[in-house]
């Protein structure tokens, strides 16, 4: 059984947590005692259905205030999938939540409230799915029931969606018509939209194609951590393996690999698991590589393909997403980067534009980013990292940025590739 | 697995992305420890580790936070898999916290020593000076865990503030911290429970015998069943019954509440949970009832 991760987005009121409570329902992920908890609860607010709502309901200050705060995870399975679900929150301030809850899925699920067709927040969404790089995109238009189940009105939104899309890099974008009250399209066929022949929602999220989905052409794995047993004695005595994450490509005993940042070439002598050695590693397997030549290898550096290596800079062009209220990302910022498993500080060369994330305006007058907001960067970092284009790999073409005075996460960064000098 | 088509099972996901978590945290901190009670969850976690470090020994010691309230069982396990695996085992005594008088014990029908293990676990966390703290909890077990970050950070009091957690993106956890905070890291956050039996099943991990259906007296309270400890005090009206139960969960003993049950095996305790009604919790925690936002508060407190 494979796994499925996806992340919801909505503005409040279109129907997210009834639609999720709606999916973890019908697939029986719901327990008696969570939904006598809702059911008490829904009583006690004096709600004429019971609200599926409450069921996605977390932590305290949300139940106080009626809104969803942050990113909450949820779980569910059918026979054919396990399915992660990141539910990010409908409020004005959830660009930091989406793209926190958005950055390891497979599928973005969009929410349209039937009424109300694309609005601006719509498009929010749909520009930070493709901006993160989720290969599918499912926009549900939901409350069917209240536009007499029109099918005008769905092609109408499809369209005005569409063309919105197109600006974008989307590669899969499916529209589902949907009542998450009613329940129509989210588990089973509707019979009151005779004209949809689609499948219905769940039937979507079972069968996208997402193997596919992951580079396994550029080998990547960054090492993480070097395993050598302490023990003397054994016949372990000289063993060395360099244990980490599969981050792209495949790789075999036999390859001849080069070690980067120092260049030194030799060959996969074993991929080891605890369970015994394996015949290939691809992502993301984590694994231990064994060398044939006693070279210098630790934490942060790369084994790759002679002939398929990635960028090797400390010059690099990003988006980046900031996400904290604290402070603000300006031209002579400096934090601290994560990127694979390698940590360096990073000199903010220059601010080169804000992007207005409604209309896609590029705002090259713009001094700093705050919390929320989204612009290109190039960054001077003080050591070399081994990258490749977030297009072509999300695990070697992301970082995060990180206060050095707090130690909190305050940006995400999506490379773009190495500073243009010219 | 598959080698033509390169497709992980959801088991394999999984135990990738918790060996990931766990070399990070052996990678990037001084002095890491897990959380080991004997219950499944942490027998998962142990099993985890293990693996991810083989054939070197596990880089760490573990933790029981030891409420002194233990089902033998249990405390045999838990001694059994450390002499096996030739770790080291720190206990954190919450009778020497009660003795030292840190903390007051309540009394009576229905107390329990769960809430006063947080005291006990955070003066270790201190005074082993511990930075990474391994602990098994998943999101699926209750709405407030839902938002917990994987690396999820404690200020200088053990605090969790859930309004202020760390943004956490693809598999590039935020360790830092200042001297005194600590990180609380879950590698099992993405796991059900059903996941954890089918893992159980699949790599044969070891277990308290607890875990599977066994005779056993019991008395009822509030809807569940409890086991007849030394420790356990009942009301008149609490009658106590042989029964064939078995344990979903293990904590503390006396309100740790039992599941009558006759799956002896794995494949039979796999089955049930695959079409069980009820959580975890909700079974067989008795003080995880107390209120709707119960294990919120115990969280910010420092909980585990
Ligand atoms: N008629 C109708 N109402 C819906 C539908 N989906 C959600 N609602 C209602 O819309 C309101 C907001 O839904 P909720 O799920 O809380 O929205 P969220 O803010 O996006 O999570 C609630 O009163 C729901 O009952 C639907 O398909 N049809």
């Amino acid at each position: 059984m494979e796994l499925l991760r996806f992340a919801t987005a909505g503005s409040v009121d279109d129907g997210k947590s009834t639609l999720i409570g709606r999916l973890l329902y019908d697939s029986k992920a719901i327990f008696e005692d969570q939904l006598e908890s809702v059911e008490r609860t829904s009583a006690e607010r004096g709600d004429v259905h019971t609200n599926l709502a409450l069921l996605t309901d977390g932590l305290r200050a949300e139940r106080e205030q009626g809104i969803t705060i942050d990113v909450a995870y949820r779980y569910f399975a059918t026979p054919r999938r396990k399915f992660i679900i990141a539910d990010t929150p409908g409020h004005i301030q959830y660009t930091r939540n989406m793209v926190t809850g958005a950055s390891t899925a497979d599928l973005a699920l969009v929410l349209i409230d039937a009424r109300k067709g694309v609005i601006e927040q719509s498009r929010r969404h749909a520009f930070l799915a493709s901006l993160l790089g989720i290969p599918h995109l499912v926009v549900c238009i939901n409350k069917m029931d209240l536009v007499d189940w029109s099918q005008e009105r769905f092609d109408e939104i499809k369209a005005e969606f569409r063309s919105f899309a197109m600006k974008l890099d989307v590669h899969d974008l499916t529209f589902v018509p949907v009542s998450a009250l009613l329940g129509d399209n989210v588990v089973d066929r509707s019979v009151n939209m005779p004209w949809y022949d689609g499948s219905s929602l769940l039937h979507l999220l079972e069968e996208t194609h997402i193997a596919s989905d992951r580079n396994l052409i550029d080998a990547r794995f960054p090492v993480q951590y070097v395993i050598r047993p302490q023990d003397q004695t054994s016949e372990l005595h000289d063993y060395r393996g360099y244990a980490g994450t599969m981050a792209g490509g495949v790789l075999k005993p036999g390859d001849r690999v080069v070690v980067l940042p120092s260049g030194f070439a030799s060959t996969i002598a074993a991929i080891d698991t605890a369970d015994g050695p394996v015949e290939e590693a691809f992502a993301p397997m984590a694994v231990t590589m064994r060398l044939t030549d006693d070279i210098d290898v630790s934490r942060g550096d790369m084994i790759c393909r002679d002939r398929n290596r990635p960028h090797v800079g400390q010059d690099i062009e990003a988006s980046v997403s900031w996400l904290t209220n604290d402070t603000q990302l300006r031209t002579g910022s400096k934090l601290a980067i994560k990127h694979t498993t390698r940590w360096g500080r990073a000199l903010v060369k220059d601010l080169q534009y804000r992007l207005d994330i409604n209309t896609l305006h590029r705002d090259e007058s713009a001094a700093a980013l705050g919390l929320n907001e989204i612009g290109r960067v190039r960054l001077r970092t003080t050591v070399p990292l081994f990258y490749d284009e977030y297009r072509r790999n999300r695990a070697t073409g992301s970082f995060i940025l990180v206060d050095e005075s707090s130690n909190t996460t305050v940006g995400a960064g999506m490379i773009l590739g190495p500073t243009d000098v010219s | 697995m598959s080698t033509t088509t390169y497709e992980l099972t959801h088991l394999q996901t999984l135990e990738a992305e918790a060996i990931h978590i766990i070399r990070e945290v052996a990678a990037e901190f001084e002095r890491p420890v897990l959380l080991f009670s004997g219950g499944k969850d942490s027998a998962v976690m142990l099993h985890l580790a293990v693996k991810a470090f083989a054939p070197a020994k596990l880089p760490f010691p573990v933790m029981h936070v030891d409420t002194g309230h233990n089902f033998p069982e249990v405390l045999a396990y838990r001694d059994r898999r450390v002499a096996e695996l030739g770790i080291r085992l720190v206990v954190a005594s919450v009778q020497d916290a009660i003795d030292a008088g840190k903390v007051v014990e309540h009394t009576g029908v229905g107390a329990s020593r769960n809430r006063l293990q947080t005291v006990s676990l955070l003066e270790a966390i201190e005074k082993h000076r511990f930075d990474a703290v391994f602990g098994g909890a998943r999101r699926d077990e209750e709405k407030a865990r839902a938002k917990e970050r994987v690396f999820s950070f404690r200020d200088d009091f053990g605090q969790w503030d859930p309004k202020n957690q760390r943004p956490e993106l693809w598999n590039l956890y935020n360790g830092r911290h200042k001297k005194g905070e600590h990180i609380r890291v879950f590698p099992l956050s993405n796991w059900t429970e059903l996941d954890v039996w089918q893992y159980i099943a699949a790599e044969g991990v070891d277990l308290p015998s607890i875990y599977f259906a066994h005779r056993r007296r019991v008395f009822q309270r509030d809807g569940m069943w409890l086991a007849e400890t030394p420790w356990t005090t009942t009301v008149d009206s609490e009658e106590i019954e042989e029964r064939t139960v078995r344990f979903r969960t293990v904590g503390d003993a006396t309100c740790t509440g039992a599941v009558e049950s006759s799956a002896a095996d794995l494949d039979a305790i796999v089955q049930e949970t695959a079409v069980t009604r009820l959580t975890e919790r909700g079974a067989t925690r008795a003080d995880d009832r107390i209120s709707e936002a119960g294990m919120e508060d115990r969280k910010r407190e420092g909980y585990f």
